[in-house]
């Protein structure tokens, strides 16, 4: 199963060695990871998504994670009502007869072309990664000269519902 | 006492000489260590700023005589090495602390800032290399930062559940100059560090009530309980109750090696009484041991009718390999109390008892003499005989290492030095230097193989240097026992590269040392030998000729359950 974890770590130099060093020495696969600056100076949230076999497997994930000394904070945020982004840019092959036509692809998933050329057109797309998914079945027809994804960055939401749906990615 | 009507300024002048103070400011009795291009700095300021300096003849020999020293004094072992092959040395000394729980902090050179990354000259990255084997570590990249590094490096060492720390140090930080406004002495601030020590009282009383509410409980003490300092804890919980206790390897001497409830060591060499009282237990006391798969055999035939308390600093060590109903994360010293303080029912069985202690006896550990060859359990009853159980024993991994853990029942705690978790060949004769070096009244037995000691047997020079008495006993039997011993029970006899022959006259190597060398090759010489020996004020060798082909019995055969041992005899 597909699990959503932030780590919320001291910034210091090897860091973020140090985590994923202890994912790859305990065998947890990383589906994705993400690391950037929180509003707090000198720490950094870390958010990944990884795959497991059952519970005892995440928790020890957890409780190994939360032994690092650099590690402040590590919350498994899967089951709780989450906003989650990723962001993918999407060069594709659109010769100008077409682009209207790209036009109204896109328009639905609120995708920006951020570049234009001659014969192909860069989108960007931001979502949770299942609608990320949706996107780049949508163009792949077209032709993807290049694609590259963030990987999804998380937090529980403010107001958590009693029964919050599991997103369809989680299941 | 002279009154100190002066308090002389620390001469902070470089990194080097910070480095040094802070040291003497930890308490630092003894450094482990080895000199190089990179740490000269250091060895300079050691020369000027002495403390007690050992010098190994290779890292590795540090290393563990370092571990010998942390696990015989409670304290945390130093160690200083060079960049580059100085610091990969140590290396297997690192990880062998990391998974026995020992307290290091271990300074590596490191080249020069301007340098690094360059594969300069006797570079390696060793903060790369150590991050999976260590408990933190730190490269000391601003002069400024050096003081708070050292102190927190001792602190997370030294508590909660232990292990080794690594400090690198680039060469122009040793050199460096150190500004004295620089050096702020805060307190250490580790937010993302605060290991739990007091057990929630909720679980207590739910252990309480598990305790009262069992017909067949049993104790599983492991090396927690040595750690905490917690054998007078352990013993009452043990007599208040009555509840039969077992060990782990690593968890030797935190009881009575002759305590009328101990069962002797579970595990893959442990007792039969042990291995079956876990089996048939109803309720599993764990206090301060990681269910490691030397001791639980096939997990899921571990245990089978047993409800399990789990008590242990570490929460990830909890539900880590056996699912647990009552999880205490806590030391074992606290937890013990708060335990000790409940009042609730003695709930034991003596039916419980009187049958395992039937079964002890029906079944004990056995061999079978032999007029021809010296056995190795023999010298192991001798050497246990003549040193009355007092001595302080360490050892390698391997066959020695299970008989020394079957035969040499133990008196006093901190006197059983093994490597437990990584299985260290090279490990018990250098520990043992560091075991004697920080009890020197005790007496030291270092129980080793042939094949294993050669792997650190240039420390001998240490003996020679020292002449302090460490007791080498060499249990020869020509080879890597317990390697030929699965190649005989799993491989069909093949002795792939088993076999050792070849071999030097270990006497006369003592004597090279200019150290007391012995042969014994059968039982009339050991007990002679061994009295003379052991009893001797000085260093000495003992090549100890035994049996070749003796195996280590009972066994759990990896895969099967405890209670399937092999090798088990009725009398």
């Amino acid at each position: 199963m597909k699990r959503v974890i932030t780590v919320t770590v001291i910034n210091q130099s090897g860091v973020l060695n140090r985590v994923t060093g202890l994912l790859m020495k305990r065998q947890f696969n990383i589906e994705s990871i993400t690391v950037g600056h929180t509003e707090q100076v000198g720490m950094s949230k870390m958010t990944f998504i990884v795959n497991v076999e059952d519970e005892r497997k995440i928790e020890q994930l957890v409780k190994q994670l939360q032994k690092q000394i650099d590690v402040i904070k590590v919350d498994d945020i899967t089951d709780k009502s989450i906003v989650m982004r990723e962001l993918a840019l999407v060069k594709v092959i659109s010769p100008p007869h077409i682009r209207s036509e790209m036009n109204s692809i896109i328009e639905p998933f609120r995708a920006t072309a951020i570049d234009i050329g001659k014969n192909v057109v860069t989108y960007q797309v931001t979502g949770n990664p299942e609608k990320i998914e949706a996107f780049i079945d949508l163009i792949k027809p077209y032709g993807i000269k290049e694609l590259t994804r963030t990987g999804a960055t998380a937090f529980v939401r403010e107001t958590q519902k009693v029964q919050s749906p599991q997103l369809s990615i989680l299941k | 006492m002279p009154a100190e009507t002066e308090v002389q300024p620390k001469q902070l002048n470089d990194g080097s000489a910070v480095l040094i103070q802070a040291l003497k400011d930890q308490g630092v009795e003894v450094i482990f260590g080895y000199p190089g291009g990179a740490v000269l700095p250091i060895y300079d300021a050691l020369y000027k700023n002495p403390i007690k300096h050992i010098l190994a003849r290779h890292e590795q020999g540090a290393i563990h005589a370092a571990e010998g020293y942390a696990r015989v004094s409670g304290r945390t072992g130093v160690v200083i090495a060079t960049s580059g092959p100085g610091a990969t040395n140590l290396v297997t000394g690192i990880t062998d602390a990391y998974l026995d729980s020992l307290p290091l902090v271990v300074f590596t050179g490191q080249v020069g800032q301007e340098v690094i990354g360059t594969d300069a000259f006797q570079e390696a990255d060793i903060i790369g290399i150590t991050q999976p084997i260590t408990k933190h570590n730190y490269q000391v990249n601003d002069i400024k930062d050096f003081p708070r590094i050292i102190k927190e490096a001792f602190h997370i060492a030294s508590t909660g559940r232990k292990g080794p720390v690594v400090v690198d140090i680039p060469k122009n930080i040793a050199a460096g100059l150190f500004d004295e406004e620089k050096h702020v002495d805060e307190e250490v601030n580790l937010p993302g560090y605060q290991p739990t020590t007091r057990p929630n009282f909720l679980q207590i009383q739910k252990a309480a009530q598990a305790i009262s509410n069992a017909k067949q409980p049993l104790i599983l003490a492991g090396a927690g309980i040595l750690h905490a300092g917690a054998m007078d804890e352990l013993k009452d919980l043990v007599e208040k109750h009555r509840i039969p206790v077992t060990n782990t390897l690593l968890g030797l001497g935190s009881i009575h090696g002759e305590h009328e409830l101990f069962l002797g060591m579970a595990g893959m060499h442990g007792t039969y009484t042990a291995n079956m009282a876990i089996t048939e237990c109803d309720l599993l006391v764990n206090i301060g041991a990681r269910f490691d798969d030397r001791l639980t055999g096939n997990l899921n035939l571990f245990a089978p009718n047993a409800k399990v308390i789990h008590i242990d600093i570490d929460p990830a060590e909890i539900g880590k390999n056996v699912p647990t109903e009552i999880p205490i994360v806590a030391d074992a010293k606290e937890a013990l109390k708060e335990l000790l303080k409940q009042e609730f029912a003695s709930p034991v069985s003596e039916d419980w008892i009187t049958h395992l202690k039937e079964a002890h006896k029906e079944y004990p550990l056995w061999y079978v003499e032999d007029k021809e060859h010296l056995l190795p359990q023999q010298a192991i009853q001798i050497i246990h005989q003549v040193t009355g159980g007092d001595a302080i024993v360490t050892t390698d991994v391997g066959q020695h290492q299970m008989w020394a853990a079957q035969y040499y029942s133990l008196n006093n705690p901190d006197h059983w030095v093994t490597s437990g978790g990584l299985g260290t060949m090279g490990f018990g004769f250098p520990a043992a230097i560091g075991a004697q070096l920080a009890k020197p009244k005790e007496r030291v037995v270092a129980i080793v193989g042939d094949a294993g000691f050669q792997m650190t047997a240039q420390e001998l020079s240490l003996l020679q240097e020292l002449r302090i008495p460490v007791k080498v006993v060499i249990l020869n039997n020509e080879g890597l026992g317990m390697v030929r011993q699965w190649q005989e029970t799993f491989y069909e006899e093949r002795y792939s590269q088993s076999l050792i022959p070849v071999q030097p006259d270990f006497v006369k190597l003592a004597e090279a040392y200019d150290l007391k060398g012995y042969r014994i090759n059968t039982l009339e010489e050991a007990e002679s030998v061994f009295r003379e020996a052991l009893l001797s004020d000085e260093p000495v060798l003992i090549d100890c000729r035994v049996k070749q082909l003796e195996n280590v019995y009972p066994m759990v055969v990896p895969g099967t359950g405890l209670h399937e041992m092999i090798g088990v005899s009725g009398k």
